[in-house]
């Protein structure tokens, strides 16, 4: 007789564990026959909260990493992703890519990653100034993360497009709560045991599945969200997270437009979407006319 | 004029009785007193009626309402202008969307800058009576107007001037294109300045505009116009819509605005960012603040002292990014609030035009109305009031400088912005627990820090979420020098290279 297969539960990613969501509901995934292949985490709000919770309590230690370290981390999470390439080429093959296509897709993510680990100690020096001012003091705007970061990841793109949305925001220092594609669900949720291997501190990256519906209008009126990134399919969608998101004044960000296979959908500009600019003000001593200037 | 000394604390009740000494010797302890030094109104020129300026010159508002424009100190009635409705913004926005498809866009970007140039010095050279009416419609000190509002916002043209064929430079493998055309809505507290903040660097990004004025303080914008209009600026580049809360609606929903600057309350930004979903204008938000302005015990005492003074009487305390939450660390306590009460007695309440003013008028009655409600507050809260004593004109909106004791986190007074000379002051132990304090509030414009332990700055202005953060200063302006918050005090920055991008799309 030949062995059984053991069969995977997919589950969410919160705080750096693999919780199933709290809600006990799911939706069953199909392939391309409409066969069941898998039962997935329908998240409900209450998952959401806990994620930001953890997203939260994870940003101080996260922003306050170096950069250097961050950049190791998103290399290191590279390293993962090309260790586990079969299982993602599977995966992408059950939720109906062609091979070719997985294998292309794959590719393109671990050199994401590899793009945006090389940005972690290089945005700052773009997007910083030292400014001349009038008067004798020392003045310097830096970029700063955001900070909790809400993410509503393509429904097409689901490995490409996830990694493309993640990595900018993390290498900026922010902390995001993700909602995965709807209905390829399953390289997001691998993708999260990936992270957990890559010493990525519990928090920084969390992962939910689900309903876009049901999930991101609690992305839009949490109080302790400070930015929603949207890159979904409805124009409705944006329009009513835009709406919902003026109660704390978030920012709302739509990456939609961004065709994820493409060189121009790599930049830093995705990065400095989610920083704060932060002006420092020092007084220089003036003594007599020696009036030093930076 | 006798220089100001500063008061000891033994003297600091009779300073504040402000009578002229009779004693022939020289008296280097008691308080000082002095004869008024007002500037004179004699050389401005202000119009009895102002219209709309709209394409290049002033029109009558299309439902020929005005509003009347008052002084908040004496009470005298300025000028009329005209209350815009939406037919008039409509105009405006045809004018703007006219010139920006057939004149601005089309120019050579050096020559737009030299527009800038124009200007800039226009106002240098007509600053002193810009000063002056800035002074008598919003009330402010002509020390402040005359030394701050007016060489900024000239400093400010002059700045974006030189960014105009030069945006290349500003961001790396990017093509830069204008936006189109800009509605911008600003506040009473810095007329003419926030007029400047928004024109300057739109215009040098290619954009034109149409700006709303302040309900109280129009009069310095529509001076702003005829200077505009002497540089010969093409027509419809600039049009200023003066009127209510409704032009400003008007404003935002108009379907043909590709951009929205919005300086004002965080209440109105949010009820704007919610306005506009779902559209493709880009919006720069500029809200409220209750800025944490924290002094440790290795901070230099007197000179923190000054700077808790310009951090909450700048400007009669409307200043969003105002050090409006005093956090002192507990040694040190007692001395700083000691000396924070002599210093606050030296100051001078009264004619926002006598040179000797440090606190003029406050804006309107509606404002005095609300920090009054928030003194009483404060009181019944259980923190401690304690007011200078010095002497304030019967007439016209004037409030004492205000400190509350005995402040805590839960209060009213040190969760809401006051927009007024009232600071809320509490202490603190421990780094940690400063901070936590002063990030714990929805609002993160500013903060000041005061020690001389270069270590600790640099944590502290580091960790503290907040948009500007003054080390050992506060409440210092500059062109060059990005400006604008974090959380609910708003997103997008004014002022530096940084100050470009709400004016640009990026390809």
């Amino acid at each position: 007789m030949s062995r059984i297969g053991i069969l995977k539960t997919y589950k969410i990613y919160i705080g750096g564990q693999f919780p199933r969501t709290e809600s006990g509901r799911y939706y069953p995934l199909e392939n391309k026959q409409g066969e069941v292949i898998a039962n997935i985490c329908l998240s409900s709000r209450k998952d959401f909260r806990n994620a930001v919770v953890a997203a939260r309590g994870a940003f101080a230690g996260w922003s306050g990493r170096s950069a250097y370290n961050r950049s190791q981390i998103l290399y290191r999470i590279a390293e993962m992703l090309e260790g586990r390439s079969a299982q993602f080429i599977e995966e992408l093959i059950l939720t109906g890519s062609t091979r070719a296509a997985a294998e292309k897709e794959l590719h393109q993510a671990i050199d994401r990653l590899v793009y945006y680990a090389g940005w972690c100690d290089k945005y700052t020096q773009i997007f910083s100034s030292v400014n001349p001012v009038q008067s004798s003091h020392f003045n310097f705007s830096v970029p700063e993360p955001t900070g909790v970061v809400a993410v509503s990841a393509p429904q097409d793109s689901s490995l490409l497009g996830l990694v493309s949305v993640i990595a900018p925001i993390l290498a900026g220092g922010n902390v995001c709560i993700v909602l995965a594609a709807e209905k390829k669900p399953l390289a997001a949720i691998t993708f999260a045991e990936v992270l957990a291997t890559s010493d990525l501190p519990g928090g920084v990256i969390n992962i939910l599945t689900g309903k876009t519906k049901e999930i991101l209008p609690q992305m839009a009126s949490h109080m302790d969200v400070n930015a929603v990134v949207w890159a979904g399919n409805s124009a409705e969608e944006i329009k009513q997270t835009q709406e919902t998101g003026a109660v704390n004044v978030k920012r709302i960000f739509n990456w939609t437009k961004n065709d994820w296979t493409s060189a121009q959908a790599q930049n830093p500009y995705l990065i400095f979407d989610l920083q704060e600019i932060k002006t420092t003000w020092h007084p220089i001593e003036n003594i007599g006319t020696s009036g030093a200037k930076y | 004029m006798p220089i100001k000394p500063k008061a000891t604390k033994s003297v600091a009740k009779q300073t504040a009785k402000k009578t002229i000494t009779k004693k022939a010797t020289l008296d280097f302890v008691g308080g000082w007193s002095y004869a008024p030094s007002p500037e004179s109104k004699d050389h401005i020129r202000l119009e009895k009626k102002y219209g709309h300026f709209i394409n290049g010159e002033f029109v009558k508002p299309s439902a020929g309402k005005y509003m009347a424009t008052h002084s908040p100190s004496t009470e005298e009635h300025l000028a009329d202008v005209a209350l815009g409705d939406a037919a008039d913004v409509d105009k405006a926005v045809k004018a703007a969307r006219k010139a920006y498809d057939t004149v601005w866009s089309k120019m050579p970007a050096s020559e737009r800058g030299k527009y800038l140039y124009r200007i800039a010095r226009m106002i240098q050279e007509r600053a002193r009576e810009l000063s002056v009416i800035e002074s008598m419609d919003g009330g402010k000190s002509i020390r402040e107007s005359r030394d701050i509002d007016i060489p900024i916002a000239a400093a400010h043209f002059f700045y974006y001037a030189g960014w105009a064929d030069k945006l290349e430079y500003a961001f790396p493998n990017r093509t830069v294109t204008s936006v189109g055309v800009a509605g911008q809505i600003i506040p009473w507290n810095f007329p003419l300045l926030m007029a400047a903040w928004k024109i300057a660097p739109a215009l040098a990004c290619g954009n034109t505009v149409v700006l709303k004025p302040a309900e109280t303080t129009p009069l310095t914008a529509l001076k702003l116009a005829e200077i505009i209009r002497d540089c010969g600026l093409p027509p419809g580049v600039v049009n200023i819509v003066t009127g209510d809360g409704r032009a400003g609606a008007a404003l935002v929903s108009h379907p043909d605005i590709d951009k929205i600057a919005f300086t004002g309350s965080t209440d109105v930004g949010k009820i704007i960012q919610k306005a506009i979903a779902g559209t493709n204008k880009k919006i720069t938000l500029e809200l409220g603040g209750k800025a944490a302005n924290i002094i440790f015990e290795d901070a230099p005492i007197d000179q923190a002292v000054e700077g808790i003074i310009n951090g909450i009487f700048f400007n009669q305390g409307h200043v969003c990014c105002a050090g409006s939450r005093l956090f002192v660390q507990e040694g040190i306590a007692d001395k700083v609030i000691r000396k924070l009460k002599d210093r606050m007695e030296t100051l001078v309440v009264g004619d926002p035009l006598d040179k000797n003013t440090d606190i003029g008028a406050i804006n309107s009655r509606e404002q005095l109305d609300k920090i009054n409600h928030y003194l009483k507050l404060g009181v019944k809260e259980g923190a401690e009031m304690w007011q200078s004593s010095c002497a304030v004109p019967r007439k016209g909106n004037f409030c004492r400088p205000t400190i509350f004791l005995h402040a805590s986190q839960s209060h009213r007074i040190v969760q809401e912005e006051i927009f007024g000379p009232v600071l809320a002051i509490q202490t603190f132990r421990t780094v940690e627990e400063v901070l936590e304090k002063a990030n714990n509030t929805p609002y993160g414009l500013s903060a000041g820090v005061w020690t001389d332990k270069g270590s600790k700055i640099f944590n502290m202005t580091s960790r503290l979420r907040a948009g500007v953060v003054w080390a050992n200063t506060y409440n210092k302006f500059d062109p060059t020098s990005p400006f604008g918050g974090y959380k609910e005090s708003g997103f997008g920055r004014e002022g530096g290279l940084h100050g470009l991008l709400p004016y640009v799309n990026l390809k």
